[in-house]
């Protein structure tokens, strides 16, 4: 059976993949017979309305999904194509209540005209009462006159015509509207670098959070990515090695209440929120073996401050410090050393980590800068991980992509031949470790770094 | 700090990891508190198989809960409703506000406070083999 999928135009790069993600937690198969990156109309194949359903009901980035009833270059193709792919339907819908909707991309319709529209299509025979308001059947008229790459935003000439017009009944709306619950801005504990309801919410389908899974979030931050992952029901737990990032101002002067805990509060998930605690990832306290459904992250760039990790640079002592008797470590404000880390080292030790620590099929969702000029940075593999789908969000210098991987099972491994080979060059200060600092730093910064 | 997650965790020191008894981690001094959290049985009955049986059983008992079966329960044991519940208010509603969790390999204690446990590591043990000083610690 054919569908068709209306996304929002946001995030381009995301939308079949996100698709793709959901067919996949569904366990049913997907098609795209059409789609175009400039428009939101796209059309399926999906075996049957309850997979339509169960595809869509989780989608952040598209609106609907409408079963497809007919299309065409004009109306005449239209009515046609309806005609041959439902007449044996009609008489099911014939007493039902129902309304007609007319949704026109990039053109717009008079009301003498929608009506028009609507009333050419009483060949379907319809005779239930016409409802706006709840009716039994929604059935919609998309006009797509195709995005105007020169001047989009500015109206059509009038009397232009649609390039392509869809009929469809509907069927089911997305989580779209999730969105605006988690905006950012309504939440009690965010930073500056906390990523958007959105994007986080896409981050967790690709990952596929879901009721009764464990996830977890090694840079957890003000916790952006559990609050995502719980709302589609997961367990999450996450840590970060500056514990003052999911602490919050409120808890360290105040003793309120933990910034992270706080938002689960907020949107009522407390039962979802495992835990976070302090550490790093190359001194992880996680056991080595297969427990996590799920790892979601977007790991520091390094570029507005330098990447750290513990451990001492060379030439500073190693032995124990004592003050008044005690361990200087087990005393109040201790701050343990940290060193510079590289980005690719980084990088490598999160799939290291993923593999040991994923149970087989288990998701890796992460977020990579990378520079909008020159040669990209390569994707990073690991021949126990498979990368699903690579999205990229775009903004004025550099870009960041979002990278899904499935942990293979055992004995099966993937070609990493085409993936990322380079380890970090030597280097003692942070842009000589990072290729992505280098690449989006102005060049005062750069001296100013390694004075 | 919930006791679920100290079943997943062993000592952050390098040379602990392949020692046995670098897992599990022992409470010192916990100060308890139970909060009362939505039941999920699903996350239970998911979580089961990747638990530690016997790791979880030691720190029960060092904390004081005596009533966990011998063997971690299978088949028709994961229907019992009721296990499920003791076993979430166990994992899931206790937690360590206060307390040390102290690795029995090299002694390292790792501070909870507030119900946040600390595992960054000072410097002299994030490079180096602990010394022998320690392995009597605990």
């Amino acid at each position: 059976m054919e569908y068709l999928i209306r996304f929002a135009q946001a995030h381009e790069s995301f939308r079949q993949p996100e698709i793709q993600a959901l067919a996949d937690l569904a366990g049913v198969e997907v098609e795209f017979l059409y789609y175009d990156k400039t428009s939101p109309f796209c059309i399926v194949r999906l075996p049957d309305e309850a997979a339509a359903r169960a595809v869509i009901s989780r989608s952040i980035i598209a609106k609907d999904i409408f079963e497809l009833w007919g299309q065409g270059i004009n109306f005449e193709e239209v009515y046609a194509d309806v005609r041959r792919r439902t007449e044996d339907r009609w008489a099911q819908y014939k007493e039902s209540s129902f309304r007609f909707v007319i949704d026109s991309f990039a053109g717009k319709r008079s009301n003498e005209q929608k009506r028009q529209i609507i009333q050419s299509f009483s060949f379907l025979g319809f005779q239930g009462a016409i409802r706006m308001k709840n009716p039994d059947q929604d059935f919609w008229v998309f006009e797509d006159y195709g995005l105007d790459m020169s001047s989009p935003g500015t109206p059509r000439p009038h009397g232009e015509e649609p390039k392509v017009i869809y009929f469809g009944r509907w069927i089911a709306n997305s989580s779209r509207d999730v969105v605006n619950k988690y905006d950012l801005k309504k939440r009690r504990y965010i930073s500056t670098t906390s990523m958007d309801a959105e994007l986080t919410l896409i981050t967790a389908n690709m990952a596929h959070a879901g009721p009764g899974k464990l996830f977890y979030d090694p840079f957890v931050g003000t916790g952006s990515f559990l609050v995502a992952m719980s709302h589609f029901g997961a367990e999450t737990f996450g840590s970060d090695i500056d514990g003052r990032s999911f602490r919050g101002k409120e808890m360290m002067e105040r003793g309120g209440t933990m910034g992270v805990l706080s938002n689960f509060q907020q949107y009522g998930m407390v039962g979802r929120f495992m835990d976070v605690f302090t550490s790093d990832l190359t001194n992880t306290p996680l056991r080595s073996y297969q427990f996590l459904d799920g790892i979601v992250c977007d790991p520091p760039y390094g570029v507005r401050e330098g990447l750290r990790v513990l451990g001492r640079r060379e030439g500073l002592k190693s032995e124990e410090v004592i003050i008044d008797g005690k361990p200087a470590h087990y005393q109040p404000g201790y701050v343990a050393p940290k060193k510079p880390y590289g980005f690719e080292a980084m990088l490598n030790d999160i799939l290291d980590f993923a593999v040991r620590s994923l149970v087989t099929n288990g998701r890796l969702a992460m977020w990579m800068p990378t520079s909008n000029d020159e040669i990209e940075l390569p994707v990073p593999m690991h021949s126990n991980l498979e990368v699903l789908n690579i999205s990229v969000q775009p903004f004025y210098s550099w870009s960041r992509r979002l990278i899904t991987y499935r942990r293979l099972p055992e004995g099966q491994v993937s070609d990493v031949s085409q993936g990322r080979q380079v380890t970090d060059a030597e280097g003692v200060y942070a842009d000589q470790l990072n290729a992505f600092r280098r690449k989006v730093s102005p060049l005062p910064f750069q001296r100013y770094n390694q004075n | 700090m919930k006791l679920i997650t100290v079943n997943f965790l062993a000592c952050a020191v390098k040379g602990c990891k392949a020692a046995p008894a670098s897992y599990p981690l022992h409470f010192r001094d916990a100060e308890l508190e139970l909060q009362e959290l939505e039941f999920q049985p699903e996350f239970i009955l998911n979580i089961i198989p990747r638990i530690d049986w016997e790791g979880m059983r030691v720190m029960a008992k060092e904390l004081g809960f005596p009533n966990i079966p011998d063997n971690k329960p299978e088949g028709d044991a994961l229907k019992d409703e009721r296990l499920l519940k003791e076993l979430h208010r166990l994992l899931l509603e206790t937690q360590v506000v206060e307390g040390r969790l102290c690795c029995g390999n090299c002694g390292h204690e790792y501070m909870i406070k507030e119900g946040i446990a600390n595992f960054l590591l000072p410097s002299h043990l994030g490079l180096v083999i602990p010394s022998i000083a320690f392995l009597n610690a605990c």
